[in-house]
Protein backbone atom coordinates (compact mmCIF):
# COMPACT_ATOMS: atom_id res chain seq x y z
CA UNK A 1 0.00 0.00 0.00
CA UNK A 2 1.49 3.49 -0.88
CA UNK A 3 -0.36 6.73 1.19
CA UNK A 4 0.68 10.52 0.33
CA UNK A 5 0.99 12.87 2.28
CA UNK A 6 0.46 16.56 0.76
CA UNK A 7 3.67 18.15 1.60
CA UNK A 8 3.31 22.11 0.55
CA UNK A 9 3.73 23.02 3.85
CA UNK A 10 3.02 21.64 7.81
CA UNK A 11 3.38 18.89 9.97
CA UNK A 12 3.80 16.58 7.09
CA UNK A 13 7.30 14.17 7.79
CA UNK A 14 5.32 13.10 11.17
CA UNK A 15 2.84 11.75 9.35
CA UNK A 16 4.97 9.93 7.00
CA UNK A 17 6.74 8.72 9.83
CA UNK A 18 3.72 6.90 11.55
CA UNK A 19 3.08 5.49 7.97
CA UNK A 20 5.76 3.88 8.05
CA UNK A 21 6.14 2.82 11.10
CA UNK A 22 2.67 0.48 10.23
CA UNK A 23 4.56 -0.91 7.39
CA UNK A 24 3.21 1.10 4.80
CA UNK A 25 5.29 2.97 1.81
CA UNK A 26 4.42 6.85 2.33
CA UNK A 27 5.62 9.26 -0.17
CA UNK A 28 5.84 13.29 -0.15
CA UNK A 29 3.27 14.99 -2.51
CA UNK A 30 4.50 18.17 -4.18
CA UNK A 31 2.87 18.27 -7.15
CA UNK A 32 -0.29 16.57 -8.55
CA UNK A 33 1.30 14.51 -10.97
CA UNK A 34 2.57 12.87 -7.96
CA UNK A 35 -0.96 11.20 -6.93
CA UNK A 36 -0.50 8.79 -9.33
CA UNK A 37 -0.81 5.42 -7.89
CA UNK A 38 -1.75 6.44 -4.30
CA UNK A 39 -4.03 4.59 -2.26
CA UNK A 40 -4.70 7.60 -0.15
CA UNK A 41 -3.89 10.94 0.85
CA UNK A 42 -3.26 13.15 4.16
CA UNK A 43 -3.23 16.78 4.33
CA UNK A 44 -1.45 17.66 7.10
CA UNK A 45 -1.89 20.23 9.61
CA UNK A 46 0.04 23.48 9.46
CA UNK A 47 -1.36 27.11 8.19
CA UNK A 48 -4.30 26.73 5.84
CA UNK A 49 -4.03 30.05 4.03
CA UNK A 50 -0.48 28.87 2.77
CA UNK A 51 -1.44 24.90 2.06
CA UNK A 52 -4.11 26.52 0.20
CA UNK A 53 -2.44 29.30 -2.08
CA UNK A 54 0.18 27.16 -2.64
CA UNK A 55 -2.79 24.01 -3.77
CA UNK A 56 -4.30 26.57 -6.14
CA UNK A 57 -0.74 28.20 -7.82
CA UNK A 58 -0.02 24.39 -8.53
CA UNK A 59 -3.05 23.23 -9.74
CA UNK A 60 -3.92 21.09 -7.48
CA UNK A 61 -7.49 21.61 -6.97
CA UNK A 62 -9.42 19.80 -9.37
CA UNK A 63 -7.02 16.78 -9.24
CA UNK A 64 -7.37 16.69 -5.90
CA UNK A 65 -11.31 16.27 -5.94
CA UNK A 66 -11.02 13.53 -8.52
CA UNK A 67 -8.31 11.75 -6.27
CA UNK A 68 -11.46 11.87 -3.16
CA UNK A 69 -14.34 10.75 -5.80
CA UNK A 70 -12.01 7.42 -5.34
CA UNK A 71 -9.69 7.14 -3.08
CA UNK A 72 -9.31 7.76 0.94
CA UNK A 73 -8.49 11.29 2.13
CA UNK A 74 -8.13 12.48 5.50
CA UNK A 75 -7.35 15.84 6.86
CA UNK A 76 -5.90 17.41 10.02
CA UNK A 77 -6.32 20.91 11.72
CA UNK A 78 -5.74 23.09 8.21
CA UNK A 79 -6.25 19.79 6.11
CA UNK A 80 -9.90 19.48 7.42
CA UNK A 81 -10.25 23.24 6.99
CA UNK A 82 -8.99 22.56 3.10
CA UNK A 83 -11.65 19.51 2.89
CA UNK A 84 -14.46 21.58 4.06
CA UNK A 85 -18.33 23.10 2.06
CA UNK A 86 -17.57 25.75 4.14
CA UNK A 87 -15.67 27.98 6.82
CA UNK A 88 -18.58 28.84 9.03
CA UNK A 89 -19.75 32.20 11.43
CA UNK A 90 -19.41 34.72 8.43
CA UNK A 91 -15.91 35.77 9.34
CA UNK A 92 -14.11 36.89 6.45
CA UNK A 93 -11.80 33.79 4.72
CA UNK A 94 -9.07 36.16 3.40
CA UNK A 95 -9.84 34.49 0.12
CA UNK A 96 -8.97 30.99 1.60
CA UNK A 97 -9.58 28.22 -0.98
CA UNK A 98 -11.29 25.16 -0.17
CA UNK A 99 -11.47 21.88 -1.68
CA UNK A 100 -15.01 21.91 -0.62
CA UNK A 101 -15.10 17.94 -0.66
CA UNK A 102 -16.51 17.24 2.79
CA UNK A 103 -20.24 18.27 3.79
CA UNK A 104 -18.79 19.86 7.02
CA UNK A 105 -19.07 23.38 8.32
CA UNK A 106 -16.07 24.59 10.34
CA UNK A 107 -14.49 27.74 12.42
CA UNK A 108 -11.13 28.53 12.05
CA UNK A 109 -9.07 29.40 15.40
CA UNK A 110 -11.96 28.84 17.12
CA UNK A 111 -10.43 27.56 20.19
CA UNK A 112 -8.39 31.06 20.33
CA UNK A 113 -4.87 31.96 19.81
CA UNK A 114 -1.73 29.53 20.69
CA UNK A 115 -2.29 30.79 24.53
CA UNK A 116 -5.64 28.29 24.36
CA UNK A 117 -3.86 25.47 22.51
CA UNK A 118 -4.35 22.64 24.45
CA UNK A 119 -4.52 18.59 25.29
CA UNK A 120 -7.64 16.57 25.70
CA UNK A 121 -8.68 12.80 26.35
CA UNK A 122 -11.61 12.16 23.56
CA UNK A 123 -13.25 9.41 22.49
CA UNK A 124 -13.69 7.83 20.06
CA UNK A 125 -16.77 6.35 18.34
CA UNK A 126 -14.97 4.20 15.67
CA UNK A 127 -12.45 2.86 17.64
CA UNK A 128 -12.80 -1.31 19.32
CA UNK A 129 -11.69 0.29 22.65
CA UNK A 130 -12.47 3.64 21.59
CA UNK A 131 -14.41 3.87 24.78
CA UNK A 132 -11.96 2.31 27.35
CA UNK A 133 -9.13 4.01 26.21
CA UNK A 134 -9.22 7.55 25.42
CA UNK A 135 -7.43 8.60 22.48
CA UNK A 136 -4.55 11.65 23.49
CA UNK A 137 -5.43 14.78 21.44
CA UNK A 138 -3.28 17.46 20.61
CA UNK A 139 -5.36 21.17 19.37
CA UNK A 140 -3.20 23.95 17.95
CA UNK A 141 -5.06 26.93 17.42
CA UNK A 142 -7.45 24.79 15.99
CA UNK A 143 -10.72 24.60 14.03
CA UNK A 144 -13.84 23.69 15.27
CA UNK A 145 -16.15 21.39 13.60
CA UNK A 146 -19.82 23.52 13.31
CA UNK A 147 -21.52 20.90 11.55
CA UNK A 148 -21.26 17.33 10.02
CA UNK A 149 -24.39 17.72 7.19
CA UNK A 150 -25.65 14.40 4.98
CA UNK A 151 -23.39 11.57 4.93
CA UNK A 152 -21.05 13.00 7.65
CA UNK A 153 -20.77 12.17 11.03
CA UNK A 154 -18.97 13.16 13.88
CA UNK A 155 -16.96 10.16 15.44
CA UNK A 156 -15.33 12.43 18.38
CA UNK A 157 -16.33 15.12 20.65
CA UNK A 158 -14.97 16.75 23.62
CA UNK A 159 -16.31 16.16 27.00
CA UNK A 160 -18.37 19.76 26.89
CA UNK A 161 -19.82 17.64 23.01
CA UNK A 162 -17.80 20.06 21.05
CA UNK A 163 -17.28 18.16 17.66
CA UNK A 164 -13.87 17.28 16.74
CA UNK A 165 -13.92 14.24 14.52
CA UNK A 166 -15.40 13.55 11.73
CA UNK A 167 -16.14 10.87 8.60
CA UNK A 168 -18.04 10.50 5.46
CA UNK A 169 -17.32 7.44 3.55
CA UNK A 170 -13.42 7.01 2.97
CA UNK A 171 -13.07 11.00 4.09
CA UNK A 172 -12.17 11.48 7.27
CA UNK A 173 -11.22 15.04 9.10
CA UNK A 174 -10.20 15.52 12.51
CA UNK A 175 -9.52 19.09 14.13
CA UNK A 176 -6.40 17.67 16.50
CA UNK A 177 -3.18 16.05 15.11
CA UNK A 178 -2.78 12.53 15.73
CA UNK A 179 0.80 12.67 13.94
CA UNK A 180 1.80 14.78 17.32
CA UNK A 181 1.14 11.74 19.72
CA UNK A 182 2.41 8.26 20.07
CA UNK A 183 -1.38 7.00 19.28
CA UNK A 184 -1.77 5.59 16.05
CA UNK A 185 -5.14 4.30 15.80
CA UNK A 186 -6.15 6.96 13.89
CA UNK A 187 -3.52 6.23 11.18
CA UNK A 188 -4.29 2.66 11.62
CA UNK A 189 -8.35 3.53 10.72
CA UNK A 190 -7.66 5.68 7.66
CA UNK A 191 -5.24 2.81 6.25
CA UNK A 192 -8.44 1.05 6.64
CA UNK A 193 -10.30 3.38 5.16
CA UNK A 194 -7.90 3.35 2.53
CA UNK A 195 -8.23 -0.37 1.86
CA UNK A 196 -5.27 -1.92 4.18
CA UNK A 197 -6.01 -5.57 5.02
CA UNK A 198 -6.88 -6.21 8.77
CA UNK B 1 9.36 22.21 33.78
CA UNK B 2 6.46 24.05 31.93
CA UNK B 3 3.52 24.76 34.03
CA UNK B 4 0.89 23.95 32.30
CA UNK B 5 -2.77 25.63 32.65
CA UNK B 6 -6.49 24.32 32.23
CA UNK B 7 -8.59 26.08 30.03
CA UNK B 8 -12.84 24.75 29.53
CA UNK B 9 -11.45 22.41 27.04
CA UNK B 10 -8.40 20.40 28.52
CA UNK B 11 -4.57 21.52 29.54
CA UNK B 12 -3.20 24.49 27.88
CA UNK B 13 0.58 25.42 27.87
CA UNK B 14 2.54 22.02 27.92
CA UNK B 15 5.22 21.71 26.27
CA UNK B 16 3.66 19.82 23.38
CA UNK B 17 1.46 22.48 22.43
CA UNK B 18 4.22 24.85 22.66
CA UNK B 19 6.22 22.70 20.38
CA UNK B 20 3.63 22.03 18.52
CA UNK B 21 3.03 25.10 16.45
CA UNK B 22 6.67 25.36 15.64
CA UNK B 23 5.96 22.00 13.69
CA UNK B 24 2.95 23.39 12.06
CA UNK B 25 4.70 26.22 10.78
CA UNK B 26 7.62 23.78 8.99
CA UNK B 27 8.41 24.42 5.51
CA UNK B 28 7.11 27.62 5.58
CA UNK B 29 8.23 31.31 5.92
CA UNK B 30 7.62 33.60 8.65
CA UNK B 31 7.78 37.10 7.33
CA UNK B 32 9.09 40.44 9.36
CA UNK B 33 6.25 43.13 9.06
CA UNK B 34 6.06 46.41 10.52
CA UNK B 35 2.67 47.54 9.46
CA UNK B 36 -0.62 45.99 9.66
CA UNK B 37 -0.66 46.20 5.10
CA UNK B 38 2.62 44.32 5.23
CA UNK B 39 0.70 41.84 7.12
CA UNK B 40 -1.71 41.54 4.46
CA UNK B 41 0.52 41.14 2.10
CA UNK B 42 2.72 38.69 4.00
CA UNK B 43 -0.64 36.39 4.34
CA UNK B 44 -1.37 36.88 0.60
CA UNK B 45 1.81 35.78 0.01
CA UNK B 46 1.14 32.17 2.02
CA UNK B 47 3.56 33.39 5.04
CA UNK B 48 2.86 31.01 7.92
CA UNK B 49 3.43 33.81 9.87
CA UNK B 50 4.65 37.45 10.35
CA UNK B 51 6.77 38.71 12.88
CA UNK B 52 5.53 42.09 14.05
CA UNK B 53 8.30 44.70 14.61
CA UNK B 54 8.71 48.79 14.69
CA UNK B 55 11.89 48.34 12.40
CA UNK B 56 13.39 45.63 10.29
CA UNK B 57 16.64 44.84 10.83
CA UNK B 58 18.04 46.87 8.59
CA UNK B 59 16.95 50.18 9.73
CA UNK B 60 17.75 48.73 13.33
CA UNK B 61 21.37 48.56 12.24
CA UNK B 62 21.19 52.21 10.42
CA UNK B 63 19.05 53.97 12.94
CA UNK B 64 21.39 52.53 15.95
CA UNK B 65 20.50 53.04 19.47
CA UNK B 66 18.55 51.05 21.75
CA UNK B 67 16.31 48.49 20.08
CA UNK B 68 13.22 47.39 22.39
CA UNK B 69 10.23 45.63 22.19
CA UNK B 70 7.92 47.24 19.74
CA UNK B 71 4.28 49.95 20.82
CA UNK B 72 1.73 47.27 21.70
CA UNK B 73 -0.49 49.28 19.87
CA UNK B 74 1.05 48.41 16.91
CA UNK B 75 1.18 44.71 17.55
CA UNK B 76 -2.36 44.37 18.25
CA UNK B 77 -3.31 45.91 14.71
CA UNK B 78 -0.95 42.91 12.87
CA UNK B 79 -2.96 40.59 15.06
CA UNK B 80 -6.43 42.31 14.20
CA UNK B 81 -5.43 42.02 10.55
CA UNK B 82 -4.61 38.73 9.60
CA UNK B 83 -5.41 35.34 10.65
CA UNK B 84 -2.04 33.50 11.00
CA UNK B 85 -0.07 33.23 13.87
CA UNK B 86 1.92 36.90 14.99
CA UNK B 87 4.90 36.64 16.40
CA UNK B 88 6.74 39.65 18.57
CA UNK B 89 10.45 40.27 19.65
CA UNK B 90 11.52 40.70 23.17
CA UNK B 91 15.05 41.37 24.49
CA UNK B 92 17.66 38.77 25.42
CA UNK B 93 16.50 38.28 29.28
CA UNK B 94 13.83 41.08 29.28
CA UNK B 95 10.96 39.11 30.66
CA UNK B 96 8.44 42.22 31.50
CA UNK B 97 8.47 42.87 27.55
CA UNK B 98 7.49 38.44 27.10
CA UNK B 99 5.25 39.38 30.04
CA UNK B 100 3.45 42.28 27.87
CA UNK B 101 3.89 40.01 24.46
CA UNK B 102 1.54 37.04 26.58
CA UNK B 103 -0.81 39.84 27.63
CA UNK B 104 -1.35 41.10 24.17
CA UNK B 105 -1.85 37.85 22.84
CA UNK B 106 0.99 36.80 20.80
CA UNK B 107 1.67 33.34 19.24
CA UNK B 108 4.91 33.51 19.68
CA UNK B 109 7.80 35.53 21.45
CA UNK B 110 11.05 35.82 19.65
CA UNK B 111 13.51 36.11 22.29
CA UNK B 112 16.23 38.38 19.83
CA UNK B 113 19.38 39.50 18.93
CA UNK B 114 18.02 41.93 16.87
CA UNK B 115 17.20 43.82 19.74
CA UNK B 116 19.50 45.17 22.27
CA UNK B 117 20.09 42.36 25.04
CA UNK B 118 18.58 44.06 28.87
CA UNK B 119 20.50 41.13 30.31
CA UNK B 120 24.08 40.05 29.17
CA UNK B 121 24.19 37.26 31.50
CA UNK B 122 20.42 35.58 31.50
CA UNK B 123 18.28 34.71 28.90
CA UNK B 124 14.40 34.51 30.21
CA UNK B 125 13.66 31.02 32.28
CA UNK B 126 10.88 30.61 29.04
CA UNK B 127 8.75 27.51 31.10
CA UNK B 128 7.07 29.91 33.61
CA UNK B 129 5.22 31.59 30.63
CA UNK B 130 2.26 30.11 29.34
CA UNK B 131 3.33 31.28 25.14
CA UNK B 132 5.91 29.71 23.29
CA UNK B 133 9.72 31.38 22.56
CA UNK B 134 11.56 30.75 19.54
CA UNK B 135 15.52 32.03 20.25
CA UNK B 136 18.19 32.09 18.09
CA UNK B 137 21.49 30.26 18.05
CA UNK B 138 24.61 29.60 16.52
CA UNK B 139 25.86 26.14 17.34
CA UNK B 140 24.67 23.33 19.17
CA UNK B 141 25.65 24.19 22.86
CA UNK B 142 23.53 27.31 22.33
CA UNK B 143 20.50 25.74 20.61
CA UNK B 144 20.46 23.53 23.84
CA UNK B 145 20.74 25.93 26.12
CA UNK B 146 17.78 27.59 24.92
CA UNK B 147 15.97 24.56 24.94
CA UNK B 148 16.89 23.99 28.18
CA UNK B 149 15.23 27.08 29.43
CA UNK B 150 12.14 26.33 27.81
CA UNK B 151 12.47 27.51 24.41
CA UNK B 152 9.99 25.25 21.77
CA UNK B 153 11.40 26.37 18.36
CA UNK B 154 15.11 27.72 17.52
CA UNK B 155 16.55 29.72 15.05
CA UNK B 156 19.82 30.18 13.89
CA UNK B 157 21.30 33.28 13.76
CA UNK B 158 22.47 34.28 10.83
CA UNK B 159 23.39 38.32 10.52
CA UNK B 160 20.37 40.11 10.49
CA UNK B 161 19.63 42.90 8.24
CA UNK B 162 22.43 42.24 6.03
CA UNK B 163 21.04 40.80 3.31
CA UNK B 164 23.94 38.67 3.56
CA UNK B 165 23.44 34.54 3.32
CA UNK B 166 26.72 33.44 4.74
CA UNK B 167 26.74 33.83 8.39
CA UNK B 168 22.94 31.94 8.23
CA UNK B 169 25.12 28.82 6.27
CA UNK B 170 27.49 28.80 8.88
CA UNK B 171 25.03 28.96 11.29
CA UNK B 172 22.68 26.00 10.18
CA UNK B 173 26.63 24.09 8.75
CA UNK B 174 27.78 23.84 12.57
CA UNK B 175 24.73 22.93 14.28
CA UNK B 176 23.23 20.19 11.64
CA UNK B 177 26.84 18.96 11.39
CA UNK B 178 27.66 18.71 14.88
CA UNK B 179 24.20 16.94 15.64
CA UNK B 180 25.89 14.64 12.87
CA UNK B 181 29.24 13.79 14.86
CA UNK B 182 26.97 13.95 18.05
CA UNK B 183 25.16 10.38 16.19
CA UNK B 184 28.36 8.62 16.00
CA UNK B 185 29.98 9.43 19.82
CA UNK B 186 29.27 6.02 22.31
CA UNK B 187 27.38 6.73 24.48
CA UNK B 188 30.07 7.34 27.54
CA UNK B 189 31.19 10.25 25.34
CA UNK B 190 28.38 12.10 25.90
CA UNK B 191 28.47 13.66 28.93
CA UNK B 192 32.01 15.28 28.85
CA UNK B 193 30.98 16.22 25.05
CA UNK B 194 27.63 18.24 27.28
CA UNK B 195 30.09 19.91 29.25
CA UNK B 196 32.41 21.10 26.72
CA UNK B 197 29.60 22.42 24.54
CA UNK B 198 27.81 23.45 27.69
CA UNK B 199 24.73 22.02 27.12
CA UNK B 200 22.01 20.34 29.81
CA UNK B 201 23.01 16.42 29.48
CA UNK B 202 19.26 15.21 29.17
CA UNK B 203 18.90 17.52 26.37
CA UNK B 204 21.85 16.16 24.69
CA UNK B 205 21.41 12.42 25.13
CA UNK B 206 18.03 13.30 23.60
CA UNK B 207 19.56 15.17 20.27
CA UNK B 208 21.63 11.76 19.73
CA UNK B 209 18.98 9.66 20.02
CA UNK B 210 16.63 11.71 18.22
CA UNK B 211 19.40 12.69 14.92
CA UNK B 212 17.81 15.92 14.95
CA UNK B 213 17.22 18.99 17.30
CA UNK B 214 14.21 18.39 19.94
CA UNK B 215 12.20 21.16 18.85
CA UNK B 216 11.65 22.89 15.23
CA UNK B 217 14.93 24.66 13.59
CA UNK B 218 14.23 27.43 11.32
CA UNK B 219 17.28 29.61 9.62
CA UNK B 220 17.53 33.37 9.80
CA UNK B 221 19.75 36.72 9.49
CA UNK B 222 20.27 37.14 5.46
CA UNK B 223 17.95 35.37 3.34
CA UNK B 224 16.98 37.57 0.79
CA UNK B 225 16.22 35.49 -2.19
CA UNK B 226 14.48 32.09 -3.02
CA UNK B 227 17.20 30.74 -3.69
CA UNK B 228 18.99 31.90 -0.50
CA UNK B 229 15.46 29.88 1.00
CA UNK B 230 15.77 27.34 -0.78
CA UNK B 231 19.90 26.91 0.19
CA UNK B 232 18.53 26.43 3.60
CA UNK B 233 16.30 23.82 3.19
CA UNK B 234 18.75 21.54 1.56
CA UNK B 235 21.03 21.90 4.42
CA UNK B 236 18.28 20.57 6.46
CA UNK B 237 16.55 23.42 8.54
CA UNK B 238 12.88 23.35 8.84
CA UNK B 239 12.01 26.56 7.46
CA UNK B 240 12.74 30.29 7.33
CA UNK B 241 12.37 33.40 8.46
CA UNK B 242 12.63 36.48 6.03
CA UNK B 243 13.18 39.74 7.73
CA UNK B 244 14.78 42.84 5.85
CA UNK B 245 14.66 40.84 2.55
CA UNK B 246 11.23 41.14 1.73
CA UNK B 247 9.98 44.56 2.53
CA UNK B 248 13.42 46.17 1.82
CA UNK B 249 13.49 45.19 -2.02
CA UNK B 250 11.69 46.37 -5.30
CA UNK B 251 8.81 44.38 -4.98
CA UNK B 252 7.74 42.61 -2.03
CA UNK B 253 4.59 41.28 -2.45
CA UNK B 254 6.25 39.34 -6.14
CA UNK B 255 9.48 38.75 -3.35
CA UNK B 256 7.33 37.40 -0.74
CA UNK B 257 5.23 35.14 -3.13
CA UNK B 258 8.60 33.49 -4.90
CA UNK B 259 10.18 32.98 -1.28
CA UNK B 260 7.03 30.90 0.16
CA UNK B 261 7.33 29.10 -3.43
CA UNK B 262 10.84 28.18 -3.27
CA UNK B 263 10.77 26.89 0.64
CA UNK B 264 7.70 24.31 -0.88
CA UNK B 265 9.60 23.30 -3.67
CA UNK B 266 13.33 23.65 -2.41
CA UNK B 267 14.24 20.35 -4.16
CA UNK B 268 13.11 21.55 -7.34
CA UNK B 269 15.85 23.62 -9.76
CA UNK B 270 13.18 24.06 -12.47
CA UNK B 271 10.75 25.56 -9.83
CA UNK B 272 13.15 27.60 -8.24
CA UNK B 273 14.82 29.22 -11.76
CA UNK B 274 10.67 30.32 -12.80
CA UNK B 275 9.90 32.04 -9.56
CA UNK B 276 13.32 33.34 -9.51
CA UNK B 277 12.76 35.27 -12.76
CA UNK B 278 12.21 39.29 -12.58
CA UNK B 279 11.55 39.87 -9.06
CA UNK B 280 12.72 43.22 -9.43
CA UNK B 281 15.48 44.87 -6.96
CA UNK B 282 16.27 42.47 -3.68
CA UNK B 283 17.73 44.78 -0.76
CA UNK B 284 20.80 46.85 -1.06
CA UNK B 285 23.25 43.96 0.96
CA UNK B 286 25.60 44.49 3.35
CA UNK B 287 29.00 42.49 2.94
CA UNK B 288 29.20 40.24 6.80
CA UNK B 289 32.85 40.30 6.20
CA UNK B 290 33.00 44.19 6.08
CA UNK B 291 31.19 44.43 9.45
CA UNK B 292 33.34 44.60 12.67
CA UNK B 293 32.57 42.30 15.48
CA UNK B 294 30.95 44.60 17.60
CA UNK B 295 28.45 45.55 15.31
CA UNK B 296 27.28 41.86 14.44
CA UNK B 297 24.30 41.38 16.16
CA UNK B 298 24.68 37.41 16.08
CA UNK B 299 27.42 37.86 19.26
CA UNK B 300 24.73 38.98 21.51
CA UNK B 301 23.47 36.56 23.93
CA UNK B 302 25.53 33.33 24.71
Amino acid sequence: MRVGVLALQGAFIEHINMLKSLGVEAVEVRLPEQLAGLDGLIIPGGESTTIGKLAVMYGFMEPLRRFAAEKALWGTCAGMIFMAKAIGDGRSQHGQPLLAIMDIVVDRNAFGRQVDSFEADLRVSVFENGQSKPFPAVFIRAPKLVAAKGDARVIAELEDGTAVAAQQGKWLATSFHPELTGDDRFHQYFLQLAGKDG
Amino acid sequence: MSKNGQNGQGITASFKVKAGLAQMLKGGVIMDVVTPEQAVIAEEAGAVAVMALERVPADIRADGGVARMSDPGMIKEIIAAVSIPVMAKARIGHFVEAQILEALGVDYVDESEVLTPADEEHHIYKHDFKIPFVCGCRNLGEALRRIGEGAAMIRTKGEAGTGDVVEAVRHARTVLGEIRRLQLMPDEELMAYAKTIGAPYALVKETKELGRLPVVNFAAGGIATPADAALMMQLGVDGVFVGSGIFKSGNPAKRALAIVKATTHYNNPQILAEVSENLGEPMVGINVSSLPEEEQLATRGW
